[in-house]
């Protein structure tokens, strides 16, 4: 029952967020801020986890199909659909909640418990839209751009691995990579990285702003929007899947 | 004027506030005074809707607010100052932009007019220079000092301040009453206070009502209240022996 709660409590959340602005030019400029906060702080984290990703897959596979059946290429090929169809975009997904669910979390929970988002209401703004719908459009404008550079970082890194340690040969990889490719998965990587960014941007500005008490309540609230957001991610990757894949 | 009819507020089993009447005239600052936990702040919030009361309703200058959809909500909320307990500024903005902010929300002025708006009310409460800090770089009464810039820059209607003066020195903080008061006289907008503090009582606290377990227990002002037979109100301003002296004194002069 407390699940069904949730469900209408965030869907009235996000009514209340998506209200007429009082000033678009103030929204204009914590979007651009918001972007730099969520979309260029976390380029760093993500290449690097792509390119360990990349590498490990492409090591993965090339040591598994050691037998004469199957072709090398299929190493390149192997890592290219990975990464497109599930790493740079429902594993990016998971970490950014981890780092951008709990840091939206933790930031308008802190608003919450000092009495920021009262001094907001009692000003006459609608604080939910106010704090939440920049970080919601950024992050649902950056994603993409996150992906495609999570995307290349592995791919690349892949090939790189090749290059170093001849697991295979890096013409082999390069071919794989072009063989069988449908440019349809790639919109379906973004499409899928678009619903992601904004469920882990809205679900962890819910548990934000409801957080009540003090700076305990702001820890847990930060912890649950990661885990929730999760779990939405997970579920609504098995839904779109299911819709654009079958 | 602000007038609070037949207010009752409860948390759970917490009855905070009971069945408080009480008018609030524009011109002169209204005090009021009371213990810690005697329910000031839920009293203050409820009048501009942070908090729904359960009963009783609250009307600006005839405006009934209870009754008010949001979007009428939000236009008297524009004419609202509001000063939190713990100042609510923003982290995240300068002391400029803290201040600026109501205008750049609602005003039509250009930038130029906003930053001398500024610039007024931070020389006012004594914080000229400031503009660049954090709220992390000031002390906790710095942060109030702000939080009054912030809230009179808008050049709200109803002004309100949650304990403006605690944590400050005494010098400071007649400071801000004298501002508080001053502003109040030349704009005649209304103004309520909430206070502990003895000297700001005296000082420009000709309206003062005292809130006693959540009920209002007595109104009058500051030179009624220093020779009040109400025991509850004697305890709470004479609180200490050596006070409890200079009252015997009082009496018997
Ligand atoms: N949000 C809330 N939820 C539950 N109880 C609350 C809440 N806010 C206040 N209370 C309770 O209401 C009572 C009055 O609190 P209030 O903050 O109004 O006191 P106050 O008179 O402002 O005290 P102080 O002078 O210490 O600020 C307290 O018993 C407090 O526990
Ligand atoms: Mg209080």
């Amino acid at each position: 029952m407390k699940i069904l709660y949730h469900i209408g409590h965030y869907a009235l959340f996000l009514k209340k967020s998506f209200e007429k602005p009082e000033r678009r030019s103030v929204y204009w400029k914590l979007f651009i801020d918001e972007i730099v906060k969520l979309g260029i702080g976390s380029i760093g984290i993500i290449i690097i986890i792509s390119g360990f990703m990349g590498m490990v897959i492409t090591i993965q596979t090339a040591s598994q199909i050691d037998g004469n059946f199957i072709p090398d290429y299929l190493v390149g090929w192997t890592t290219r659909q990975s990464v497109i169809l599930e790493f740079s975009t429902t594993m990016l997904a998971l970490i950014l909640a981890g780092k951008i669910g709990s840091n939206v979390a933790s930031e308008i929970g802190t608003m919450r418990v000092t009495e920021q988002i009262d001094a907001l209401e009692i000003m006459g703004i609608n604080s939910a839209g106010y704090l939440v719908i920049p970080k919601i459009y950024a992050f649902m404008i950056i994603m993409p751009f996150l992906v495609v550079i999570s995307m290349f970082t592995g791919i690349y890194f892949g090939y790189l691995i090749c290059e170093l340690t001849g697991i295979i040969s890096p013409s082999q990889y390069l071919f794989g990579l072009q063989y069988d490719f449908r440019p349809f998965d790639v919109s379906y990587a973004f499409i899928k990285s678009i619903v992601f960014a904004f469920v882990i941007s809205s679900v962890s500005s819910y548990h934000g702003y409801f957080v009540g008490g003090g700076a305990l309540e702001v820890g847990k609230a930060s912890t649950r929007a990661v885990v929730y957001s999760s779990i939405v991610v997970l579920v609504m990757n098995y839904l779109i899947t299911q819709m654009l894949l079958i | 004027m602000i007038e609070v009819k037949g207010l009752s507020k409860s948390f759970g089993d917490n009855h905070v506030l009971k069945n408080v009447n009480l008018l609030f005239e524009q011109g002169v600052p209204n005090l009021i005074i009371g213990a810690s936990g005697s329910g000031k702040t839920t009293l203050v919030k409820c009048i501009v809707g942070l908090h729904e009361p359960d009963v009783g309703t609250i009307s600006y200058d005839g405006r009934i607010f209870n009754q008010m959809n949001n979007s009428e909500r939000k236009s008297i909320r524009k004419e609202i100052g509001f000063l939190f307990q713990g100042s609510a500024l923003f982290d995240s903005m300068s002391v400029e932009e803290n201040v600026m902010f109501p205008l750049r929300m609602f005003s039509h002025s250009t930038l130029k007019e906003m930053k001398s708006r500024v610039e007024y009310c931070l020389e006012r409460v004594d914080l000229a220079g400031t503009n660049s800090l954090m709220p992390s770089e000031l002390s906790g009464g710095m942060k109030k000092r702000v939080g009054i810039a912030r809230a009179i820059s808008f050049n709200p209607k109803y002004l309100f301040c949650d304990e403006p003066n605690s944590g400050l020195d005494p010098h400071t903080a007649l400071t801000i009453d004298r501002l508080i008061d001053d502003i109040t006289r030349e704009s005649g907008i209304t103004t309520i206070v909430i206070t502990h503090d003895m000297n700001s009582v005296l000082e420009i606290g000709e309206r003062l009502s005292f809130i006693y377990q959540g009920d209002l227990l007595w109104k009058g002002s500051n030179k009624e209240i220093l020779r009040t037979d109400c025991t509850e109100l004697t305890d709470f301003i004479y609180a200490s022996e050596y006070m409890k002296e200079v009252r015997r004194h009082l009496i018997s002069e």
